[in-house]
């Protein structure tokens, strides 16, 4: 049931609790504890919009994909560096990757010099930091599921077909 | 002019014609009126047949279907249901659900014989029965809550009964057959030896139990009939098959040989990927009906409607009775009034004035729009 819920949401964060009860035959009551239990204990995090950046107005801001290359910290392995580079406020996302280097990290800035000084000045001078390597984001065409720009619509289904 | 067949001159045009090409022709409506996903294909199943047409592969195919499909077929038929169906034979790969049905009742029906089609029930039973020389013996299945029983089938019986036909889970009802009322069905058949065509076609469409098939109980006398429209978003690919023992099989391949030849060749590469990788798919949008089965059941009883809760497909079967329309007055003003497009379930079952058919395979913003629409609707009445 939990499961189901957040398929839900994660559709649409604002379906409301007497419709999703009713997609899942069960009472508003029920929804409601779910949603509170899974809010209580860190499953759902927060309610977010996807949104279509280049259609927003004041959307210059630059996204860059850095590969950070790291040597684990004794005892700690990797995760006090991804503690650090978290608190960042530029920092967007934090993966730990297999293969060629450590981190992915998405960093946003207000523009390509933004970006470029936050891993000159805060990212390379890290300690554990070996490496970085700077891929800026040229297209979002799909994020988290989501078609950014969608293709004329072609649908050509009939109104009634039996 | 010379005359035309006397056949496709019996042939009624759907009673609702007038009401099909106004819905046809309105735009800005929500329309609850379709008999299809409001999916598209999955892509892999589609980048799967444009990779086969890009390597050229746009030629022909056996009669039977390509032999890699009719295996993935007997293997399905085989894992789901146990049933034992021969690929090499047994197993024939249709343009689509339809020409099967056509080439069902081409294969078995002599000029008088009887056939019994309960009701409501798909459109085009009925037409390419007589089509086919045979007569539809009708059982109005509403008095059992839309299962046919095996008592209305014994009444029905007569020494010229040839076959009967069944569709569970149903269109346009999404009622779903339970594994032991399918089989009293099954010893009807096998006692009075009938043809049985079972046409499964929704039949991985189920909300309530598991799937199941009249394959599991019988092969001698059964037809069975399952494509790929419904449960992989297939439509218009003009995709399904028919399997049965070879001794029927000898006889229909000829027909469809003439007729069809063979089905579409970059649809039978398409429904190799649906079998081989399309599982994923199906329980997805399996699992998307049901929520929104669910909802509409609840907004139809909320609103007052009289309603069964449909177990399978995407259809749901309100009666109207208590509002004093008949099916497609009712319709109609609907559409008028609310712009809103259901089908009159008279379209499935002739004199039957009493249902309407809402297809759930909408976006829940339309489900949601449209029910409230209906709500505005009946209140006014």
């Amino acid at each position: 049931m939990r499961k189901k819920i957040i398929e839900i949401l994660k559709k649409d964060s604002r379906t409301n609790l007497e419709d999703i009860a009713a997609m899942l035959a069960v009472s508003v009551d029920e929804v409601k504890r779910l949603i509170s239990e899974m809010e209580r204990d860190g499953i759902i995090l927060q309610y977010s919009v996807v949104v279509n950046d280049e259609l927003v107005d004041d959307s210059d801001a630059v996204t860059a994909f850095i590969e950070v290359k790291v040597t684990p910290e004794r005892d700690k392995g990797f995760d006090s560096i991804a503690r650090r580079l978290q608190k960042f406020e530029e920092v967007q996302s934090v993966f730990l990757m297999s293969g060629t280097y450590d981190f992915l990290v998405a960093v946003k800035g207000k523009s390509l010099k933004d970006v470029a000084s936050f891993v000159s000045s805060k990212l390379s001078p890290l300690e554990s930091v070996i490496s970085c390597s700077t891929h800026f984001l040229l297209k979002k065409y799909k994020e988290n599921g989501i078609v950014m720009e969608h293709e004329e619509a072609t649908s050509s289904r009939l109104n009634l077909t039996f | 002019m010379k005359t035309l067949s006397q056949k496709a001159l019996e042939i009624k045009p759907s009673g609702i014609r007038k009401f099909f090409d106004l819905v046809q022709n309105s735009q800005d409506i929500i329309s609850l009126g379709v008999g299809e996903p409001d999916f598209s294909t999955p892509w892999g199943i589609t980048e799967h047949a444009i990779y086969q047409l890009e390597k050229g592969r746009t030629s022909y195919t056996s009669n039977y279907g390509l032999i890699e499909l009719r295996r993935e077929i007997a293997l399905l038929q085989e894992k789901s249901f146990k049933s034992n169906y021969n690929p090499d034979n047994e197993i024939l790969i249709t343009v689509g659900v339809s020409e099967a049905l056509d080439l069902s009742f081409r294969t078995i029906l002599n000029e008088g014989d009887e056939v019994i089609v309960p009701v409501p029930n798909f459109v085009s039973y009925i037409p390419l029965i007589t089509l086919a020389g045979g007569v539809p013996v009708i059982i109005d299945t509403s008095v059992s809550d839309f299962i046919v029983t095996k008592e209305q089938i014994e009444s029905k019986i007569t020494p010229k009964t040839k076959a009967i036909i069944i569709a569970y889970p149903n269109n346009p009802t999404g009622a779903v057959i339970s594994k032991e009322k399918l089989k009293e069905i099954v010893d009807v058949v096998l006692k009075h030896d009938l043809w049985l065509i079972s046409d499964e076609v929704y039949n991985r469409l189920v909300y309530d139990g598991e799937p199941i098939s009249a394959s599991t109980f019988m092969k001698d006398n059964l037809i069975l009939l399952n494509g790929f429209s419904k449960t992989y978003a297939m439509t218009g690919w003009r995709i399904g098959y028919v399997a049965c023992k070879k001794e029927v099989m000898d006889q229909m391949v000829k027909i469809h040989q003439y007729n069809a030849m063979c089905a579409p060749v970059m649809a039978q590469y398409a429904a190799i990927e649906a079998l081989k990788h399309g599982q994923k798919d199906i329980e997805m949008m399996r699992q998307s009906y049901e929520l929104r089965r669910n909802y509409v059941y609840k907004r139809f009883k909320e609103i007052g409607f009289e309603v069964h809760k449909p177990e399978g497909a995407f259809y749901i079967y309100p009666n109207i009775k208590k509002y004093g329309l008949k099916d497609e007055d009712f319709a109609l003003r609907l559409l008028q009034e609310q712009k809103v497009a259901v089908v009159p379930g008279s379209a499935f079952s002739e004199g039957n004035y009493d249902n309407i058919r809402c297809c759930y395979a909408a976006s829940m913003n339309d489900l949601k729009e449209a029910l409230k629409r209906i709500e505005i609707f009946v209140n006014n009445l």
